[in-house]
């Protein structure tokens, strides 16, 4: 399932479901967040959304060392669900505009990073990029 | 279910810091002889091992390390099982050898746990630590644990509406405090270290995740720690001083990025609280001191608010009025806490408990603090699993 949401996301689609109990909206997982009901449809989400925090990484995990210093962030889907992803904005830029990236509006996409040993795709690794829109 | 009252008869706890000279059992054997010595029992009193390690697979190349520690502390043969919840994990070990001695399967059992995680250096470290976030969203992010929490003070900050500048010197506050009380504990990692820190000595420290700096973090540590538990019957037959396990509490949560605004309010440390002051019979206002689970300052800071100590949004301010120093009206971590005095991760819950039983039978000298109840609380990973235990002088209802 995690595969599908990642192939998605390389065709610029973020795919969740929708609770046909509660209405409410997660990112593709086999029950809702909310109530844990199964009783879900699959949906295709919103691909904007808006930065609810964000921190930039100076030490990272072996694995992931060359990437950083990077900005891990977590956005507001339209639907209400989050998704946490990486901010497409250079590091040092993200901490000069510090909290004012709050609120600020993003678009989502997938980008294929190196992969690393204990990744659960052998294959490949996809990261959800969030771009600051205007 | 009818349960037996259940007491602490002995802990241990090896010095935190630096082990390159032990394997995991070996470190947990010292702890566990401390703690055996002080029990007045004969070693095949001991029915069941319950210990507590996080990953042993990726630090030392070892799994499966039940029956290896039992064999190392002699006790061959015996029901022997790891338990695995990332800080966690002999905080819940400890939850499960309670109820089994409560509930008659055994009477007398050892729970605690060995982690050595300074030893296998920071890049394998900060990998290892990281499987404890999501497996697959998170972690391709590159979400680390001191990222975690560095998400969730800037989402305090902008939620409670308390400038950035403003909550970093009160969460420096937290680390003053605890490496304050972990420079004068002997066991501490950071012993005769850092006892004088200065607001701008944490927020100009090096940065990790912003905000969050290195004196925001705790430090990666080797270490262990045990404890025995039997029934306060026996207890009270063997030794002076039985500690008594009054309530305990235990909840869950997913992803972090799925708990969404619930991440500064840590539901699932609400939910395990209130679980564990019903079974006590206790509400937050009978807890004379708490070792809380300060793996980063501002986790100190959301976990006293959602235990019911302080308004959600108002912790911070405690911490900067004294409310939680030794001599304040809640004292948080006396003994360094995890930033003073050291996190071996799978060793961490069976050490606040170390740390709390002295702490009620007089015997701890350093900072002290009087009391008749005490509680601990412990977090694995990004509130997947929260453990809380109350413990006290006196039984259950007396």
């Amino acid at each position: 399932m995690f595969k599908e949401f990642f192939d998605a996301l390389l065709e610029g689609k973020v795919l969740g479901i929708r609770c046909k109990d509660c209405n409410s909206y997660s990112i593709l997982k086999s029950t809702c967040d909310n109530c844990g009901s199964k009783n879900v449809e699959k949906v295709e989400l919103s691909n904007k959304g808006v930065i609810t925090t964000f921190t930039t990484t100076y030490v990272a995990p072996a694995g992931y060392d060359k990437e950083c210093p990077y900005v891990v962030a977590f956005v507001e889907l339209k639907e209400g669900c989050w998704l946490v992803g990486r901010l497409d904005i250079d590091a040092n830029l993200a901490d000069e505009i510090g909290q004012d990236l709050i609120g600020k509006e993003v678009e989502i996409y997938g980008k294929e990073f190196p992969n690393e040993p204990y990744y659960p795709d052998k294959k490949r690794r996809v990261v959800p990029m969030f771009r600051l829109i205007s | 279910m009818e349960k037996r009252d259940v007491a602490v008869l002995g802990v241990g706890m090896t010095k935190f810091g630096y082990h390159p000279d032990k394997s995991l059992a070996e470190l947990f054997a010292e702890a566990f002889f401390e703690a055996f010595e002080e029990s007045n029992i004969e070693l095949k009193d001991i029915e069941a091992l319950y210990f507590g390690n996080f990953v042993g697979e990726m630090t030392d190349g070892s799994a499966n390390l039940g029956g290896f520690v039992a064999d190392e502390i002699g006790l061959k043969g015996i029901p022997a099982r790891r338990y695995e919840a990332a800080c966690a994990s002999s905080s819940v070990a400890f939850r499960e050898a309670y109820y089994a001695v409560a509930t008659g399967l055994y009477d007398c059992v050892v729970v605690g746990g060995s982690e050595r995680l300074y030893n296998a250096g920071t890049a394998i470290g900060t990998r290892a630590l990281a499987t404890a976030v999501d497996g697959v969203y998170e972690i391709t992010a590159g979400l680390t644990f001191p990222g975690v929490f560095a998400l969730a003070a800037r989402f305090y900050s902008k939620k409670y509406e308390i400038p950035l500048d403003e909550l970093r010197e009160k969460m420096a506050m937290v680390s003053i405090k605890n490496h304050k009380y972990g420079a004068v504990n002997p066991k501490s990692q950071f012993y005769n270290k850092f006892g004088d820190l200065k607001v701008e000595d944490v927020l100009n420290s090096k940065m990790i995740c912003s905000p969050l700096t290195l004196f925001d973090c705790c430090p990666m540590t080797d270490g262990a720690s045990a404890v025995i538990l039997t029934t306060a019957d026996k207890a009270e037959d063997l030794i002076d001083t039985p500690v008594y396990v009054l309530g305990t509490g235990q909840a869950s949560a997913g992803a972090l990025f799925r708990q969404k605004e619930d991440m500064i309010r840590a539901i699932p440390r609400k939910i395990s609280s209130e679980m564990a002051y019903k079974e006590a019979g206790l509400t937050p206002k009978d807890i004379d001191f708490v070792e809380i689970h300060d793996c980063f300052t501002i986790a100190e800071i959301i976990a006293s608010e959602a235990m019911g100590f302080f308004e959600y949004g108002k912790g911070a301010d405690a911490v900067a009025e004294g409310v939680t120093s030794i001599d304040g009206d809640l004292p948080i971590n006396p003994d360094g806490g995890l930033i003073g005095k050291g996190h071996p991760v799978g060793a961490t819950g069976t050490a606040q408990i170390y740390t709390v039983a002295k702490i009620l039978r007089n015997e701890y000298k350093y900072n002290p603090v009087k009391a008749e109840v005490g509680m601990t609380d412990t977090l694995g990973g990004d509130f997947g699993t929260l453990v809380n235990i109350i413990l006290g002088i006196h039984r259950r209802g007396k």
